[in-house]
């Protein structure tokens, strides 16, 4: 059970002085080998009994275990019986952006404002967050973070979970503006005198020519040499031009169809939907426009009362099915805190028809091409960072998802959190009655 | 403003006595009228079941004198012939406002209100059983002369305001009279419902069950009041004992809402007179168990626009099924024998009330039940034998209308109210439709009239050319305006006639463009009607109607699925008893019990099921839930003991079927922490399609609701004024009410008398170790502190629910005998859970404190099985141990689990089967059994979503097809269920 939803400024002065985050690893001094697990490359194949070496942070082997590959001087992990997988990736993500949400003071992922480009994520990302922490565990290594509200709610920022501080994080600078589509439908205020419940959004059309008159004005101001500064127009540039992508938040089957529309309209080339709820009744004009798909939170309940029960369990298998390049994402009620169930999420798309491999991509390489960082991460390929962990089981399957090492760009990353430290102090306690 | 259709004659009735004898009389002589009135020529209905042909009706001084075929009329009588017209005694609406503004609603301000806000009143405002309808009384001619054209002639009116609205007040609507002979009782009954009133920020009650716990205490009050001497004044009280003896209608306003209301009712031996949603054939056995009579809306919804088909597909079938069937809810209310009046109440206008009842008639209900439910119902409802009839000595309140009441081309023409008369339409009044020939100047001229009076439209031609043509109707004259063939130099033509109802031709003069004066006749040569021809057609059209499912929407079933035996062949048991997995092992269910487990077991007249490969587990118990709930917190007060959660079980919740799909079989419904001592729960099993008082557990172990830390503390919301702001408040609040309880429980034990207190009761209940509590709990020091208080006491806290840092103080938890139920993985949602940990599961559990996992969420509850798999994750619970956590565990903190929780033989057959091992996130339940009845199959689910998609695609349909026809439509609008958490607050203000 969560806070009273009614917001109030509290004036708690709130101390984290408790425990600090874990020290953030060394460089990898020396190459590691990982031999005799069962490889899951992400990319939608798996290996058995493999070999994955790795030195200075990069991949340089992965394939069938080859004893010829190893010396002396490679530090050895024996995983037989074990599993390794590419680092999973959370786009879409506040993770240290807010610390507790009842405490105000430690919130910082909404700008007022309706439009705002230039707001960026990355300098707000608190690498001590004891909530980042808790990812590592569960073999969350990376993640999206990206600013909410407003109309477009500002520029996001792809990080590594185990840093100082957010330059040290950064993996991606400033990868993509977040837009809110707005919404067919809006809830009545009673309190106002309107219908109660969803009623028609009579101000939908108004919003779309608001989003026109934006983006026109904001091209004119980068490309026709308007004088003057314009700080929201200027961050948009880089989606004009290609360098960025525009995530647009939508979920109903009409937002889809005019948000790609309007996305030809402007020529944007790099376009993501987030959320995406209806896109498996659009799945040809998604791909047609090579638009990929960020999948709403799969533990989550259908829209509708005449919905399958187990529609968003599924959304992911009839993407997949329709060749659409999906990821997860978790947004929502309690999303930073159970952004560490992603593997679970992944896991329940199995349940509902997707294969493991199938699964697993949509947490790791799918992630990362998204998010365009797929040259280096995302996968167990030779030439990419060794970001990646191993686990004592399926790491999908919450019974077994048990990490024994993870590793971010070689570096060998602590496991242990604020939570892990309270369970061995009060283990110790009962064990000493 | 609508256009007047009506003629009024103010003070054409000369025999109606304006004033009554004993006032002086200034202004000229004092008169006497002493006439009789005889309607002649009439079929009378004296009420819809007692009808006189060709009858006369007699009247004087507003009261039916006699009435039939052949009566002796006084000579001095004014006679009006009506030509074999029908007269139908006036309707009486029992639930009405008419006259009696809505209170405005006060501007609340800044902070909360606990306390009230009167002196020498009840200590709650919302309970106004003072308040008197006439006080608040105008006579609002406009809506009466509304009403009486939709055939109502009496109006029971009231303040609808607050839970205890005081005496409505019995109106004639005469709008020719005065006040005097209007008011035919100021004192006709006690009006009640489950809303605040306006007029009062008083936060108590915030929720349904508060506001029937209100009632319930205000009757145990006023009875207390009643018997004792006392040495203060209670205003409303007074008014209440006094109200006592009046009939009370009851608003509930829906199916659900009056079952509640008469479930209060019933306990302190009152019978209300219900006002109903319309809703009542959802559940008609339900209502019909009330025993109550209902005052039933006819405000059935028009047909969704559903032309565009993105907006149509976020429409509930739900909703698209109320359009379909609502229609039918007078008929099958009648069909079930359950008495009820129609009132005009929740229309936006009343001039649609008799087009609603036509379209019940269209549905299958009779035409004389429909007068039933206008007159002779409602009367006997007030035992008011005066109206709703024209026996010899009731009112003559009557209309005159041209046929059956409700066809579609009956006219009304004439209202009397105690012999006021007013008219709308003159009955001997030619109908001017048809087709008229006429010559001018040589030319021949044929003129088309149609349409309704007021509304005429016509079409004039000679040879084949159209010329305009335009018609008034003023009184008995009518005049046309046309121009002249002469295209060239059109000219406009006048033509005046007076109407003679003894010829079908219309005689007057015409009015040259030069002057001219001639006379002229329009010959008419046909009378046919084409929009009648056409609404006859729609009439014939037979109604489509849905068969009601249980429940009425989505996944719902036409017939409740029956015990079954079954016979499960070759499964991976998990008994969560000592023979904790077995492998190949076969559970027999019969008569809703395990009753064999064991290897290759026969029965004849078992269904088998081949479970090779699955596994079979005892139903999941989830010791937290907020589904399948009208309403969670009580907010408005720090202490609710006396509030029930069972009062307000929601059994059409879609999250019960969707719990069912992951396995749930029984959860506690929880009230929520919106205060320290919270409401009372309610014990369900998920037995999806029975009504609400079927899904309670019989003979259910008591629970109720505690919550300590920032909820209750109200630290994120903005309340400062509320007692407890800190958890040392807390504490002391929980002394103070357990002495209390204690106290009263030693008088009630004494024998001496005592005031009658719900929520001392509750609580006297816990430290008689009768009720357990389940306390919401975050951190070490609350709890501590909590445990301390419940031995103080010499009771036991029952089980810490959420107790997210009960990992710190297990030891302590174990000392005093609480269990735990928390959940596997949340935190940082707020302050006071920065320290939960997802290891607190299996720690607690390795110290032997009673562990169980709960959702608190209508999503999770559905995977709770893979949230007890975190405990094997989190901290290396065995499996076994973690299944406990959502299946014996707690059923043991339920007390229930002599019935549920585990595979034993005699236990109830609550079983899930799975097609995996159950704590993988890769299993799925392909069955779910509650008492060996099937409630989820993932094949039969299959045929569901089928037939949900071919119901929304007919009524789609059926709705393009009223949009077609040139029906209103409303745009598509959806309804949305609040999801509820401990923090919810009721959606809709009450």
């Amino acid at each position: 059970m969560r806070i009273f939803k009614i917001p109030i400024i509290t004036i708690l002065a709130v101390c984290f002085t408790l425990n600090a985050q874990q020290t953030p690893a060394k460089k990898q001094m020396k190459t590691i080998a990982i031999s005799g697990a069962t490889a899951h490359l992400g990319n939608g194949s798996l290996i058995k009994n493999s070999l994955v070496v790795f030195d200075n942070g990069t991949i340089r082997y992965v394939g069938k275990m080859d004893a010829s590959k190893l010396n002396s001087e490679i530090e050895i992990i024996d995983a037989k019986g074990k599993h390794v997988y590419p680092g999973f990736i959370i786009p879409n993500s506040t993770l240290g952006l807010i610390e507790i949400d009842a405490v105000r003071a430690s919130d910082d992922d909404e700008e007022i404002g309706t439009w705002n480009p230039h707001i960026r994520s990355i300098i707000a990302y608190n690498t001590e967050s004891k909530v980042v922490e808790t990812m590592r565990p569960n073999g969350v290594l990376m993640a999206q973070i990206s600013p909410r509200g407003g109309r477009i709610s500002g520029t996001s920022s792809v990080v590594q979970l185990d840093a100082w501080n957010w330059e040290d994080a950064v993996v991606k600078i400033d990868d993509g503006i977040h837009m809110n589509w707005p919404n067919t439908f809006s809830r009545g205020r009673w309190w106002m005198g309107e219908e109660p419940g969803l009623n028609i959004n009579k101000k939908y059309a108004d919003e779309l020519q608001e989003l026109n008159v934006y983006f026109n004005n904001a091209k004119v101001h980068n490309f026709k040499a308007s004088p003057g500064l314009n700080l929201p127009f200027e961050a948009m540039k880089g989606v004009f031009l290609g360098h960025q992508t525009l995530f647009i938040h939508v979920d109903d089957e009409k937002g889809i169809i005019d948000a790609i529309n309007f996305t030809k309209q402007h020529k944007i080339e790099k376009v993501v939907l987030v959320g995406a709820y209806e896109a498996y009744k659009q799945t040809e004009l998604i791909k047609e426009n090579d638009v990929s798909v960020l999948l709403r939170r799969v533990h989550s309940r259908p829209n509708k009362s005449d919905e399958d029960y187990d529609l968003p369990f599924k959304l992911a298998k009839k993407l997949v099915d329709a060749g659409v390049t999906v990821a997860l994402e978790a947004s929502g009620d309690m999303e930073r805190m159970n952004s560490r169930n992603l593997p679970f999420y992944a896991g329940t798309t199995v349940a509902y028809g997707l294969d493991k491999e199938q699964a697993l991509q949509l947490i790791t390489l799918n992630a990362a091409k998204i998010l365009g960082i797929d040259a280096q991460y995302g996968s167990l390929e030779t030439g990419k960072s060794a970001t990646l962990f191993i686990s004592q089981g399926d790491a999908l399957d919450m019974r077994t998802n048990q990490l024994v090492h993870a590793f971010i760009d070689g570096r060998n990353i602590s496991l242990e959190s604020h939570q892990t430290k309270l369970w061995k102090r009060y283990t110790e306690k009962y064990e000493g009655q | 403003m609508k256009k007047i259709k009506f003629l009024l004659f103010g003070l054409f009735c000369s025999f109606v006595a304006h004033t009554q004898d004993y006032f002086p009389k200034n202004d000229g002589v004092k008169t006497k009228a002493s006439n009789y009135t005889a309607i002649s020529n009439a079929k009378i209905f004296i009420t819809p079941n007692s009808v006189i042909e060709n009858g006369t009706l007699l009247i004087k001084d507003g009261i039916v004198v006699k009435s039939g075929a052949d009566i002796e009329i006084p000579e001095n009588t004014e006679v009006i012939d009506i030509k074999g017209n029908s007269i139908y005694p006036s309707f009486i609406d029992l639930y009405s406002t008419f006259g009696v503004d809505k209170p405005k609603r006060e501007s609340s301000g800044n902070s909360p209100q606990y306390g009230p806000s009167r002196e020498g009143f009840y200590w709650n405002d919302h309970i106004r059983p003072e308040q008197n309808a006439l006080t608040a009384f105008k006579f609002d001619k406009k809506t009466a002369k509304s009403m009486l054209e939709q055939g109502f002639g009496v109006v029971n009116t009231h303040i609808e305001d607050g839970i205890v609205r005081g005496n409505g007040a019995l109106i004639a609507l005469d709008i020719n009279g005065s006040d005097a002979k209007r008011i035919l009782s100021g004192r006709s009954a006690q009006y009640i419902s489950f809303s605040k009133s306006v007029k009062s920020q008083q936060s108590y009650p915030t929720s349904i069950m508060g506001a029937m716990a209100l009632l319930r205490q205000l009757y145990q009050d006023a009875d207390w009041y009643k018997k004792e001497n006392r040495t203060t004044i209670d205003r409303s009280i007074d008014a209440f004992n006094n109200n006592s003896d009046l009939v009370q209608i009851m608003a509930a306003g829906s199916r659900v809402n009056a079952l509640r209301a008469d479930a209060v009712g019933d306990q302190f031996g009152v019978q209300y007179i219900i006002l109903g949603g319309g809703d009542e054939y959802e559940r008609i056995s339900t209502i019909k168990n009330t025993n109550a009579a209902f005052i039933i809306p006819v405000n059935f919804p028009k047909p969704y626009d559903v032309e565009n088909s993105f907006l149509a597909n976020k429409l509930e079938l739900e909703s698209m099924k109320e359009w379909n069937q609502r229609p039918t809810n007078p008929k099958i209310l009648n069909d079930n024998d359950v008495p009820f009046a129609l009132t005009t109440h929740g229309l936006k206008s009343v001039s649609e009330f008799k087009n609603h009842v036509k379209n019940a008639i269209e549905h299958g209900w009779s035409a004389r039940k429909a007068l039933e439910a206008l007159t002779t119902v409602p009367a006997q409802l007030l035992n008011n034998n005066k109206i709703g009839n024209l026996k010899n000595g009731s009112y003559a309140n009557f209309t005159i209308t041209s046929g059956e009441f409700f066809d579609s081309d009956t006219s009304i023409f004439e209202h009397w109210i105690r012999g006021s008369r007013t008219i709308f339409k003159e009955f001997n009044q030619k109908d001017l439709n048809g087709s008229y020939t006429f010559n001018l100047d040589k030319q021949k001229y044929k003129l088309d009239i149609s349409g309704k009076r007021g509304n005429h439209k016509t079409k004039l031609k000679s040879d084949s050319l159209n010329l305009s043509c335009s018609i008034k109707q003023n009184q008995d004259w009518v005049h046309l305006l046309f121009t002249t063939k002469d295209t060239v130099n059109q000219q406009f033509m006048r033509f005046s006639a007076k109407l003679d109802s003894n010829t079908p031709d219309l005689s007057g003069t015409v009015n040259f463009f030069d002057g001219t004066i001639k006379k002229l006749t329009l010959i008419k040569s046909s009378s046919k009607n084409i929009t009648k021809a056409k609404k006859d057609k729609k009439e014939a059209e037979a109604k489509t109607v849905l068969a009601v499912s249980y429940p009425n929407g989505a996944y719902g079933s036409l017939q409740l699925p029956e015990p079954e035996t079954i016979l499960f062949q070759n499964a991976t048991v998990w008994t969560n008893e000592s023979e904790g997995i077995l492998q190949n092992t076969d559970v027999l269910v019969k008569d809703g019990k395990i009753v064999e487990i064991g290897r290759n077991l026969k029965s004849r007249k078992a269904r088998i099921i081949d479970a090779t490969g699955k596994h079979l587990t005892s139903g999941i118990v989830d010791e937290h839930s907020h589904i399948a709930a009208a309403s969670i917190n009580e907010a408005g007060q720090n202490s609710s003991a006396e509030v029930s959660i069972e009062d307000v079980v929601d059994a059409d919740d879609v999250n019960i079927y969707r719990n069912l799909s992951g396995g749930v079989t029984t959860i506690q419904i929880l009230h929520g922490s919106a205060n320290p001592i919270g409401g009372r729960s309610a014990l369900i099993k998920l037995k999806w399609g029975e009504s609400a008082q079927n899904l309670l557990y019989k003979n259910a172990p008591k629970f109720i609701k505690f919550a300590l830390g920032e909820n209750v503390k109200q630290s994120n919301w903005g309340s400062y004024s509320r007692f407890p702001q800190t958890r040392m408040g807390v504490e002391q609040m929980y002394i103070d009410y357990f002495s209390r309880a204690k106290a009263y429980d030693l008088k009630k034990k004494s024998g001496q008398a005592f005031r009658v207190d719900t929520e001392m009761e509750v609580l006297a209940e816990i430290l008689n170790k009768e009720r357990f509590i389940s306390c919401h709990s975050y951190v070490q020091s609350e709890i501590n502190m909590l445990m301390k208080v419940a031995e103080k006491f010499d009771f036991n806290i029952n089980t810490f629910t959420h107790i997210l840092e009960g990992y710190k103080v297990a030891d302590k938890m174990k000392t005093h005998g609480v269990g735990a139920s928390t959940f596997s993985d949340w935190w940082a949602y707020k302050y006071e859970v920065n320290d939960a940990i997802p290891y607190n599961a299996a720690i607690l559990n390795a110290v032997g404190v009673v562990t169980a996992i709960n959702s608190d969420d209508a999503e999770m509850s559905r995977r709770l099985n893979q949230e007890a798999a975190k405990a094997v994750k989190y901290g290396g619970a065995s499996e076994e141990d973690a299944w406990k956590m959502v299946t014996l565990n707690p059923a043991k903190l339920l007390h229930i689990d002599d019935k549920v929780g585990s595979i034993k033989i005699g236990k109830d057959a609550d079983l899930v089967l799975w097609n995996e091992h159950p704590l993988s996130v890769y299993a799925k339940a392909e069955q779910t059994i509650i008492e060996g009845t099937v409630y989820f199959d993932i094949e039969r689910d299959q045929q569901l979503r089928k037939s949900i998609q071919k119901e929304r695609n007919i009524l789609i349909q059926m709705m393009l097809k009223e949009k077609n026809k040139g029906m209103k439509t409303q745009a598509v609008k959806v309804e949305t269920k609040q999801d509820m958490h401990c923090d919810t607050l009721d959606h809709d203000q009450i």
